[in-house]
This record gives structure tokens, C-alpha cells and sequence, in this order.
């Protein structure tokens, strides 16, 4: 038994054909971040630190829907949120509809160690964070300030106009089905698209477990919409079990409680984590609408998805380790 | 079993010098709540829009802590949530937030039949409910004098007000057994200290349905989210049973309450009562807070770890009890 991690930046209809270089520069980000993951916990951070450093390591990247390169709501605007919870003390935090705090993750884990709450939103949160670091100094512990247009990516602006011109398809009957360009990701007329959201859960050898989950949301979302990442028990759990980050259609993700309900088969049904999580996506959540990376106490890691494919990678420590997309395509 | 059932409550932790009076109206207030709800139930209306009504109900009257009533925030005004949930599909809706709706619970409503999401927030959700037309109205309205004073005197104390919390030392908050400092018009502070409201039914198709709604923690930070809008956590309904938390909003995130029963009863086999008991008993770690259910099978439960919650409940066969204590 040795420590374990898993990173994940979403599951969804990621197409087979997806060209290289929409490719390519996520497996070499899921590499990167996975490495900053492993050398953390081979110098012993507690997972808790370590999953917070992974996280805002992929939000600091905008090829995945975190961060910078989060999508964008039907106004145009970035809302943030993301949770992170200690699988010891069961302690959690998290945030949503943040435009200018550069780490969610990190304000998520402020609200769990300087508040007396859990969750913080819109308002309260910026302004929590910039009384934070008005106390301190220009960074507080990981938590920085920057305009909103930092996490708007050209990409996204198109993503955008994309999901609003299916929207008007769909309801007008006789339209032409928009093309597909296969230099574009196409994005479904549900808003739907190849970038989910980002999370990672990582164990130590002592069995301490950790999660942390981050998005910008759906595309085209409503303002106001919050989904799942930030939501204790949907989109991230940790106990003395097992860590659960799920990712996919956070309406689905709610309902179904996803991460907190691998944990509860492993507690009171006895399911390995394996077993818990198959079941959790394969049996209770609609086809096409989660994936989940869950690591347990005994330094397992399991990564599930019903979706066509999901941005994962993970590694032991025995030395192996795994950055992959679809269900059979595996990558060195 | 079998036939209908129905529960309300309106919060957990209660102060054992809680004036006759006061319990009076609270007891009062209850078995108007069940009442509505039964009659609606007669009249064969579905779960789900009995326990909208019967919240409704709860929100409008200042008494609890929801709609008119509700806990201030640090800034003085009020800021609420609510989480509605269907069983037959697990359909939810939420809201955080709100400062102009005057029934939150309707909006989270509307949230889940007329959105594409589950959850909408703060400006967003007071957009989409101008949208939809609801009623609003000023922030002012739902301000009671009562708790005015209230916050001010936390404020004093610089603390945040759980809901009836018994302290370990007693003289920032105000308890059980505890000559409190704080008092205001005579009476403890405790008295004033408000709840969340939430109500649970099955109807007589079996089908479950919950709802939970709040101010939440007086002199809470703006921004705040308490678990009565999240799924699972305050609020949570399945093909099994309907179940609505209350208390330290914290505790209850932590340990899932609301999918923790369901979770119980569909993986360990429990029926509604022990799987409410072993809930109560095993997921609080020191946090205080209670809970009421009913399950597909017409039964109703509550259960409850701190001294006492403000309850009702009533089933199809004419059982019907409005409570306190224990």
C-alpha cells in the first residue's frame, strides 16, 4: 500500500477524431500536472495540499474548463466555483460564481480554514477574498486578484457563439444542421462540450485521503447557474474510505449525489471501490452524463465514465502511472 | 401501511426556557402548516406540491426562520435559500440567495420545472425570477424587529447564532442550564434565535417529496451557503422516502444528512425510523441537528440530537402530533 493519485480535466463526448493538437497539449497538461501531484506526495504534502497544488495547476491552464479557459456563461462573463474537502476531518470548502479569483481551489480551502462556514458565493466570495488579502498582502495563501478578462480565451468566446447558434437551431425546425468543422470542436446544442471540469484525489501511504474539484460551468449557462463541482456529496467527497471527484452533467451529478454515493456502497454494502464506482456510473446515472476518478484508503484508484471519453491520468507508487482519454486508447 | 403521510418542521435546538407562549404559537403555527397540508392531500394533490404549499405557509408567517422572519446577515439584510425535491425522478431545484422573492421555495420551484439547470443563485436567480414573473418584493419585508435586535446583540457578541447550539461554556451563546448574559425585552436571546422550515410527504400514489427553506445563520457572512439549498445535504427525495434537515448547516453538509437516510435504507435494508435513528446517532460528530422523513410506505420519522425541534407530523390513518421535546 503507497500513496496514489488521479487527475481529471472531464468527461463528456470527447469525438475519437479529435485532432492532435486539441489533443495532444491536454495529455501533455494531464502529464505535467500528474508529475506535480507525485513529486508532492514523494516529499510527503498531505494529500489535502496536494490536491489543492494539482487543481490549481490545471486551472492555471486554459485548455481545460477551470480557471483560465473556463466556458463562458449566456453573458459572456466567467463564474467560478469549486470545492475541496479532507477525507480526515471531513472538513470542506467551497465557492461559486467567482469572476476575478484566480484559484477557486484556494479560496475553497480559505472558506474551509478561515470561516466558520463551508460555502461561499458571487459577492461574498470576491469580497471575502479581497478582504483576505487586504489583511495580508497581495497573494493570501494562493488566493489572487486579477480582471476578468484573464480567464477569457478566444476559444471559449467562439464556444460560446457556437452553443448559442445551436440553441437557435433547435428551436427553428427548418434550419440547416450546423456543419461539422472538424477543426472546431462542436459543442452540442445543450451547451455540451469537450472540456468538463478539473479535479484530483490523492491518498497518502498513511491512508489520509483527500478531493478537489474546479470549473467555469456549462456553456452558455445561465447567470447564477451553479452545478455540481461545488456541491459536497455531488461533484467532490472524501472521507476515511475514499476521494471522489466526479465530473459531467452537474444536473445529473446533484440528483444522483455521485461522490458521496461511492462512498456510501463501499460503507454499507461492503463494494470495493472498484466495484462502488462501476455501479455508481454504470448503473445509477443516465448513459453520457458523469465520470469520476476516486482513489480509497488501501491506495486504489479507480477512474469510471459512462461519456464517450474523459481526460484522466493517474499513478502509484509503485511507479506505474496513465494519462488516457477514451475507454482503450491508452497513452505513454 | 400505506395511504399518505406528512411532516413539517420548523428547526432544530431548542431552548428548554423557551416561554409557554412562545411554544404555544410555535405549536400553533405547526398544526396550521399540517393541517393545509392535509386537506390538500384529501383533495388527492401530489407530494410535490404539498410540501411547495405547505412551505409556502412557513415562509410567509415571521415566526421560523424563512421568507418573513428569516436570520440577518452581518450586513442586516436577508439573504435565502430553498431546495425542492421530486422522488419518483429525483428532480431538485434551488436557490441561494435571494433578496427580493418572497416565497424562495416557489422559486426553487420554477427552477426545477422551468430551467435547464437545478441550481440558480444571487443576481442570476433574482433575474430568472423576474422572469418568471414571481412575486417580489423590498428586502424590508422580510425584516423582523425581533431579529434586528437579535443580530445587533450577536453583533455584541461577536458570534455567529447557531440555532439554539448548547455551548460547552455558555457565555457568548445562549443555552440549556446556562444564566445566559443576554437577554432583550426580558426574555433570552435564545428565544429569538430562529430556524429553518421544511416540510416532507408521501401521497397516497406512494410518491415522495421534500422541501427545505431558510435564512440561515444570523449574522451570517454575505455570500454565505447554508445546506437547506443543497441536494443531499438539507434536502434530499427518492423512489424511498423524502427527507428535510435541520440545524448546524455545516454538520449537516459534512455528513449528507438528507441522502445519508435514503442511502441507509436502499444499502443497508433499513426501514425509515432506524435508518433516521442511525443517521441522527452516527453522521453528526458534534454538530447538532434533526431531521423529519416519510417513506413510500406511508410512514413518518424524525429524529433529532440536540434539545428538541419544533415538529409536526400526520398520517393517512388519523395519526397526528405537533411537538417539542423529546
Amino acid at each position: 500500500m503507497g500513496w496514489a493519485i488521479a487527475v481529471h480535466g472531464g468527461a463528456g463526448d470527447i469525438s475519437r477524431s479529435l485532432p492532435h493538437d486539441r489533443r495532444q497539449p491536454r495529455e501533455e497538461a494531464l502529464r505535467h500536472c500528474l508529475q506535480i501531484g507525485v513529486e508532492a506526495l514523494e516529499s510527503n504534502l498531505p494529500p489535502l495540499d496536494v490536491v489543492e497544488l494539482v487543481v490549481r495547476e490545471l486551472e492555471n491552464i486554459p485548455h481545460f474548463n477551470a480557471g483560465r479557459g473556463s466556458v463562458l456563461t449566456s453573458e459572456g462573463t466567467v463564474e467560478m466555483e469549486a470545492s475541496i474537502m479532507d477525507g480526515n476531518t471531513m472538513r470542506c470548502g467551497a465557492v461559486s460564481g467567482l469572476t476575478t479569483v484566480v484559484n477557486a481551489v484556494s479560496l475553497a480551502r480559505l472558506v474551509m480554514e478561515k470561516t466558520p462556514h463551508i460555502y461561499l458565493a458571487f459577492d461574498g466570495a470576491e469580497q471575502f477574498a479581497r478582504e483576505q488579502i487586504h489583511l495580508h498582502c497581495r497573494i493570501f495563501q494562493g488566493v489572487e486578484i486579477v480582471d476578468s478578462s484573464h480567464f477569457i480565451t478566444p476559444e471559449n468566446v467562439e464556444r460560446l457563439k457556437l452553443a448559442k447558434e445551436a440553441n437557435r437551431v433547435q428551436i427553428d425546425y427548418n434550419a440547416q444542421p450546423i456543419q461539422n468543422d472538424t477543426k472546431k470542436e462542436k459543442p452540442c446544442a445543450n451547451g455540451d462540450s469537450q472540456i468538463g471540469t478539473v479535479g484530483c484525489v490523492a491518498v497518502d501511504s498513511h491512508g489520509n485521503l483527500a478531493s478537489a474539484t474546479s470549473t467555469g460551468g456549462l456553456v452558455n449557462k445561465m447567470s447564477g447557474r451553479i452545478g455540481d463541482t461545488p456541491v459536497i456529496g455531488a461533484g467532490t467527497y472524501a472521507n476515511e474510505l475514499c476521494a471522489v471527484s466526479a465530473t459531467g452533467k452537474g444536473e445529473s451529478i446533484i440528483r444522483g449525489t455521485v461522490a458521496r454515493d461511492v462512498a456510501a456502497l463501499m460503507e454499507f454494502k461492503g463494494l470495493s471501490l472498484k466495484e462502488a464506482a462501476d455501479c455508481v456510473v454504470h448503473e445509477r446515472t443516465p448513459k453520457g452524463t458523469v465520470g469520476l476518478i476516486a482513489v480509497s484508503a488501501a491506495g486504489e484508484v479507480v477512474m469510471s465514465f459512462n461519456t464517450t471519453g474523459m481526460f484522466r491520468g493517474f499513478a502509484t507508487e509503485d511507479g506505474y502511472s496513465e494519462v488516457a482519454i477514451w475507454s482503450d486508447a491508452q497513452v505513454e | 401501511m400505506g395511504g399518505w403521510a406528512i411532516a413539517v418542521h420548523g428547526g432544530a435546538g431548542v431552548d428548554p426556557n423557551l416561554p409557554p407562549q412562545r411554544q404555544e404559537e410555535a405549536k400553533q403555527l405547526l398544526a396550521r402548516c399540517l393541517n393545509l397540508g392535509i386537506s390538500s392531500l384529501h383533495s388527492n394533490a401530489s407530494a410535490i406540491d404539498v410540501v411547495e404549499l405547505v412551505v409556502r405557509e412557513l415562509e410567509t408567517d415571521p415566526l421560523f426562520n424563512s421568507g418573513r422572519g428569516s436570520a440577518l446577515t452581518e450586513n442586516g439584510t436577508v439573504e435565502m435559500e430553498a431546495s425542492i425535491m421530486d422522488g419518483p425522478k429525483r428532480r431538485c431545484g434551488a436557490v441561494s440567495g435571494l433578496t427580493t422573492v418572497k416565497n424562495p421555495i416557489s422559486l426553487a420551484r420554477l427552477v426545477m420545472d422551468k430551467s435547464p439547470h437545478s441550481y440558480l443563485a444571487f443576481s442570476g436567480a433574482e433575474d430568472f425570477a423576474r422572469l418568471q414573473g414571481v412575486e417580489v418584493v423590498e428586502n424590508e419585508y422580510f425584516i423582523t424587529p425581533e431579529n434586528v435586535g437579535m443580530l445587533k446583540l450577536a453583533k455584541e457578541a461577536n458570534t455567529i447564532l447557531f440555532d439554539y447550539r448548547i455551548p460547552t461554556n455558555g457565555y457568548d451563546t445562549c443555552g440549556a442550564g446556562v444564566e445566559s448574559p443576554m437577554k432583550m425585552n426580558g426574555l433570552p436571546i435564545s428565544v429569538y434565535a430562529p430556524e429553518t422550515v421544511g416540510c416532507v410527504v408521501v401521497d397516497k400514489e406512494g410518491r415522495c417529496a421534500a422541501a427545505t427553506s431558510t435564512g440561515g445563520l444570523m449574522n451570517k457572512m454575505t455570500g454565505r451557503i447554508g445546506d437547506s439549498p443543497l441536494i443531499g445535504a438539507g434536502t434530499y427525495a427518492c423512489e424511498l422516502c423524502g427527507v428535510s434537515c435541520t440545524g448546524e448547516g455545516e454538520a449537516i453538509i459534512r455528513g449528507t444528512l438528507a441522502r445519508e437516510v435514503a442511502a441507509v435504507m436502499e444499502y443497508k435494508g433499513l426501514g425509515l425510523q432506524e435508518a433516521v435513528d442511525f443517521v441522527i446517532k452516527n453522521r453528526l460528530d458534534e454538530g447538532f441537528a434533526g431531521l423529519i422523513a416519510v417513506s413510500n410506505k406511508g410512514e413518518v420519522a424524525y429524529g433529532f440530537n440536540c434539545n428538541g425541534m419544533f415538529r409536526g407530523c400526520a398520517t393517512e390513518d388519523g395519526f397526528m402530533e405537533v411537538g417539542i421535546w423529546e
